[in-house]
């Protein structure tokens, strides 16, 4: 079937085979092979991604239900205006060694990307239970976490006279 | 020149970009033209007679490409997949090493056991073909645990192997033991289990392979942490390929942790395939078949027993350890439960006498082989509970009696009795830094204040030691290790002065593009992003033994220094001869070579450039260029360690245990770079953690079903399961290695699970408990408070 959608920042039409996972058309249909595939029961989170603004496991997400919404990879998220520069939680997890074999990154940045959108301010303990759903097999999560914490402030630029 | 970085700055990560914006390039990325995809057809029993395996519907199917078994690997007169250790029993017989063919052949000993290989045009088209293939079985029953796989009746995996036993191997001086405890004036004793884990790195295994018919070569692209072992094993001894022909790359590799450091059935499987279908095959494992393949670790049943004197001063240590080797014997499998484990026994203590005997057995299991520690945490684990156990039984603190038996930072170097000699330490000072950043003072009224809440709270040490940068190839070959385990570096400056490092680690979340970049960047004064660092591919790299036993910078990065020296000493003889002047007045500083006591100089550029340009070069006594080659072999082990102190809280109404603060402080020697040995160790950590409280592999004991095979059923850390870790560290200069580093990647793993577990004992001590097996579980927790509840209701 024909499926129209905007993906990171343009339109996109493509044909699918209706049970298509959304990952599987990224990873295989569209080589955007920045989103990982860690599991095969939506425990992981390395496949995480922005549906219409919302952290989405791409796993558990068929292709046709993409159709006329706005999504958003690791290959699609930039820093200010676009720029080829990192984005400020991309930048955060660089700064405070929130990676290290950068299997679970992609899914770990968008994570808190949308944890960050939503709760501009939040706490070590918020975004520790945040990331309940993102495994991470090397960090021990000290330094996302710190990271998280990081990109959620430099996100949210406290505005000029406060 | 600001932008040099050197040794103990903390520069971010070089290779951070591609990962943070979705451009690493993983195994399961890679795409090639005309590519094939395989699923393996894996045994769902634990134990089974192949009667017969019927190809026919699976091959009338669209888009199959074959369908291989055990009978066509035979056909072709392959190898079986060789062991790379050989230990010896006490009766000095070799141990049994039944063949590990990488396809069934007439046999399955575990689920997930490979039994055939489909090949077809898409992946949907071998997922249905796999699902054609039937295949009769004889089940039989299954052993799954190590004590019932040595009772008399138990099923027998092979026919030449009584009573499932690899081996009956031995360390230590047993009449010294006897001796000693004869004399003791206490015993403690312990039985324990240490759990059977999965190291499930995130990225699961995979691999795509190639064959040019034009040349006879083969390229195989898989995720592994050393692509020249998997070559030179696999061309030479399973597929008989010549090795020249055979191309290994491991490209990015979503972690390790020991899983990617064997030599896989897959690997071979897949390789021989794409030879015979004559088009690239792709194949990565679901995660479902990562549980049930990957090699496990762990899985020791084991009695332990130390003397004291009346002082509380080990005499002598006793251990008898059951080790399950899984259904066949993986690269490095019997080395670990006995090479890495005994000699570790003497732990930071000055015991003088132990004898450890361990039985290597089979069972109907995945393979049993190295995970992160390997050995290490289990033999720590023994020690660092029993000294636990002892200091309850007499009356003893459990820091005194630490600090009377700790080796003293003095008597470094110290030959401990189980062949090891540490060369350098100071365990008591590691334990009184973590003593003072753990508040141990302050425990009690932070113990009172969770009581007024209806809770225990417990803390927990361990002070330990490890040995890795594996290995003194000597000293290992005579444990059996089948080849040697240095490594290798070459040092590549172009005519532009950049420079190429190509070493034969493999770099898989380490940070060794940004820690061997400040290596060279430190030694030629070269800023680190003009240093590449190029690993994970035989085509390019020299050799190589690969990354495991926390090896690469004590190793690996000895032979990038010693390359880099070499590049200097030309260097110099260039520089003598551009300034007309004696090679020893010349002195290499700053990134200038100079005549000692003048300010006549040629910069390191300078020099590179004459090195190509040979416009004013000696050409007559030296080769033009400047790429230099080193090997290293380490004279010892190095010996890193520790203090960690834990601090846990348990809910006696649903048995939870919260880790509530965690301190370690590790000698790892000399830091490169402060931030990556900072993460390295929260990482060790947390899966320690994991092994305590969290991790178990289940099998069903008559099935040999893996009950634990999946993220829902094998309990990983999570975020919220831990605090924020304070880590230190206290650091003695290891006496060998360049700059006196020693390995940082275990200890972590190494030292956390006997801390965390004699925590939660010491938060159960009031209840008379004195041990508690892994994981502690809220159920496991529950049931031992609710037990002895009752049973101190009923003795009321």
């Amino acid at each position: 079937m024909i499926i129209s959608f905007t993906l990171n920042g343009r339109s996109r039409t493509v044909d699918v085979e209706p049970a298509t996972l959304v990952a599987e058309l990224l990873r295989e249909t569209l080589n955007l092979t920045g989103t990982h595939v860690g599991c095969d029961t939506s425990q992981c989170g390395a496949c995480v991604v922005l549906f219409n603004g919302e952290a989405v496991k791409s796993c558990t997400l068929l292709a046709p239900m993409l159709e006329a919404g706005t999504l958003l990879t690791i290959e699609g998220l930039s820093g200010p205006g676009g720029s080829n520069r990192l984005h400020p939680m991309q930048e955060a997890f660089h700064q405070n060694h929130g990676l290290q074999c950068g299997f679970c990154t992609p899914g770990m940045v968008m994570t808190a990307v949308a944890l960050a959108a939503k709760n501009p301010t939040p706490t070590e303990a918020e975004v520790r239970h945040g990331l309940e759903g993102n495994i991470c097999r090397c960090t021990g999560y000290q330094n996302i976490v710190a990271s998280v914490l990081a990109g959620a402030a430099a996100m949210h630029p406290p505005a000029a006279g406060e | 020149m600001s932008n040099i970085i050197g040794i103990g700055a903390a520069p971010r990560r070089k290779e951070d970009f591609r990962f943070l914006t979705g451009r690493g390039n993983y195994v399961a990325d890679v795409k090639r033209a005309d590519m094939t995809f395989g699923v393996f057809i894996r045994s769902q029993h634990g134990h089974a007679v192949i009667r017969s395996i019927d190809k026919v519907a699976a091959l009338a199917l669209p888009g199959v490409q074959a369908v291989l078994t055990g009978e066509d690997v035979a056909a072709d007169g392959l190898g079986s997949l060789p062991c790379g250790w050989g230990i010896h029993g006490s009766d000095g017989l070799p141990m049994k090493e039944p063949a590990f063919p990488m396809l069934a052949q007439g046999k399955v000993r575990f689920v997930g056991d490979m039994v055939a290989f489909v090949i077809a045009d898409t992946l949907e088209e071998a997922r249905a073909a796999a699902e054609a293939v039937v295949i009769d079985y004889d089940v039989l029953p299954s052993v799954v645990g190590v004590l019932e796989a040595v009772r008399p009746g138990a099923p027998q995996l092979f026919e030449d192997v009584p009573n499932n036993l690899c081996c009956d191997w031995e360390l230590g001086d047993k009449i010294a033991v006897a001796t000693a405890f004869k004399k003791a004036a206490h015993v403690a004793r312990l039985s324990l289990v240490n759990n059977r884990l999965i190291g499930n790195p995130m990225e699961p295994r995979a691999a795509i392979a190639e064959y040019n018919r034009g040349t006879q070569h083969y390229t195989l692209w898989t995720t592994s942490q050393f692509p020249h072992v998997v070559r030179f094993l696999m061309a030479n001894l399973v597929l008989k390929i010549p090795e020249q022909k055979m191309r290994v790359v491991a490209p990015d590799v979503g972690g390790g942790f020991g899983v990617k450091q064997f030599h896989y059935g897959e690997e071979a499987v897949i390789t021989w395939a794409a030879g015979k279908v004559r088009r690239p095959i792709k194949w990565v494992a679901d995660r479902a078949e990562g549980f049930v393949s990957d090699r496990h670790g762990r899985d020791h049943v084991t009695e332990a027993e130390l003397a004291l004197d009346e002082n509380g001063k080990f005499l002598a240590m006793k251990v008898n350890t059951l080790a399950n080797m899984g259904g066949y014997l993986s690269t490095f499998g019997p080395n670990i439960p006995t090479n890495l484990y005994a000699p570790l026994l003497g732990g930071v203590y000055t015991t003088p006498a132990i004898y450890c005997n361990v039985k290597v057995v089979f069972t109907n299991t995945v393979p049993v082989d190295a995970y992160r520690g390997a050995g290490r945490p289990e033999a720590t684990f023994v020690v660092e509970r029993l000294v636990d156990v002892a200091a309850a039984e007499m009356g003893i603190d459990r820091v005194e009696i630490r600090r009377r038996n700790i080796i003293a930072k003095e008597a470094y170097p110290y030959q401990t009795p189980m062949l090891l000699e540490y060369d350098s330490g100071d365990p008591m000072g590691c334990l009184e830094g973590a003593l003072a950043a753990a508040d141990v003072t302050g425990f009690a009224a932070r113990k009172a204040a969770s009581e007024r809440e209806g809770k225990f709270r417990g803390l927990g040490y361990s002070t330990y030691v490890e040995a890795c940068g594996l290995a003194p190839s000597r000293f290992a070959g005579r444990l059996g290790a089948r080849g040697g385990l240095y490594e290798s570096a070459t040092v590549r400056v172009h005519p532009s002065g950049q420079v190429t490092v190509l070493i034969g680690t493999h770099n898989h979340g380490q940070g060794h593009e940004t820690t061997f970049a400040q290596i060279v960047s430190e030694k030629l004064s070269i800023p680190t992003d003009k240093i590449e660092i190029v690993f994970g591919d035989t085509d390019k790299v020299q050799f190589g033994l690969g990354t495991y036993g926390s090896r690469s910078l004590a190793v690996g990065g000895t032979a990038l220094v010693k390359a880099t020296d070499k590049i200097i000493a030309k260097g110099t003889k260039i520089a003598a001869h551009m300034l007309e002047a004696g090679e020893g007045d010349i002195v290499f500083e700053n990134g200038a070579f100079t005549v000692q006591g003048t300010d006549r100089s040629k910069s390191f550029g300078d020099v590179v450039g004459a090195a190509y340009g040979l416009v004013n070069f000696p050409v007559d006594v030296l080769e033009p260029g400047m790429e230099e080659k080193a090997f290293y072999d380490p004279v010892n082990f190095t010996f890193p360690g520790g203090a960690h102190i834990a601090e846990v809280e348990i809910d006696p109404e649903c048995g939870s245990v919260d880790l509530v603060s965690y301190v370690a402080v590790d000698d790892i020697g000399t830091v490169i770079n402060p931030m990556i040995v900072g993460g390295q160790l929260h990482g060790g950590i947390a899966q320690g953690v994991g092994q305590a409280l969290f991790e178990n592999c289940v099998y069903d004991e008559t099935s040999g079903q893996m009950l634990s095979a999946s993220f829902m059923d094998y309990c990983m850390p999570r975020a919220d399961n831990l605090p924020n870790m304070q880590i230190a560290t206290h650091s003695t200069l290891c006496t060998h290695t360049s700059y006196g580093v020693k390995g940082c990647g275990e200890v972590g793993t190494i030292g956390s699970p006997a801390t965390v577990i004699n925590a939660v004992v010491d938060a159960l001590a009031h209840l008379g408990v004195s041990h508690v097996d892994m994981p502690a579980t809220p159920s496991r927790i529950w049931r031992i408070i609710h037990n002895r509840a009752n049973r101190l209701r009923a003795a009321e």
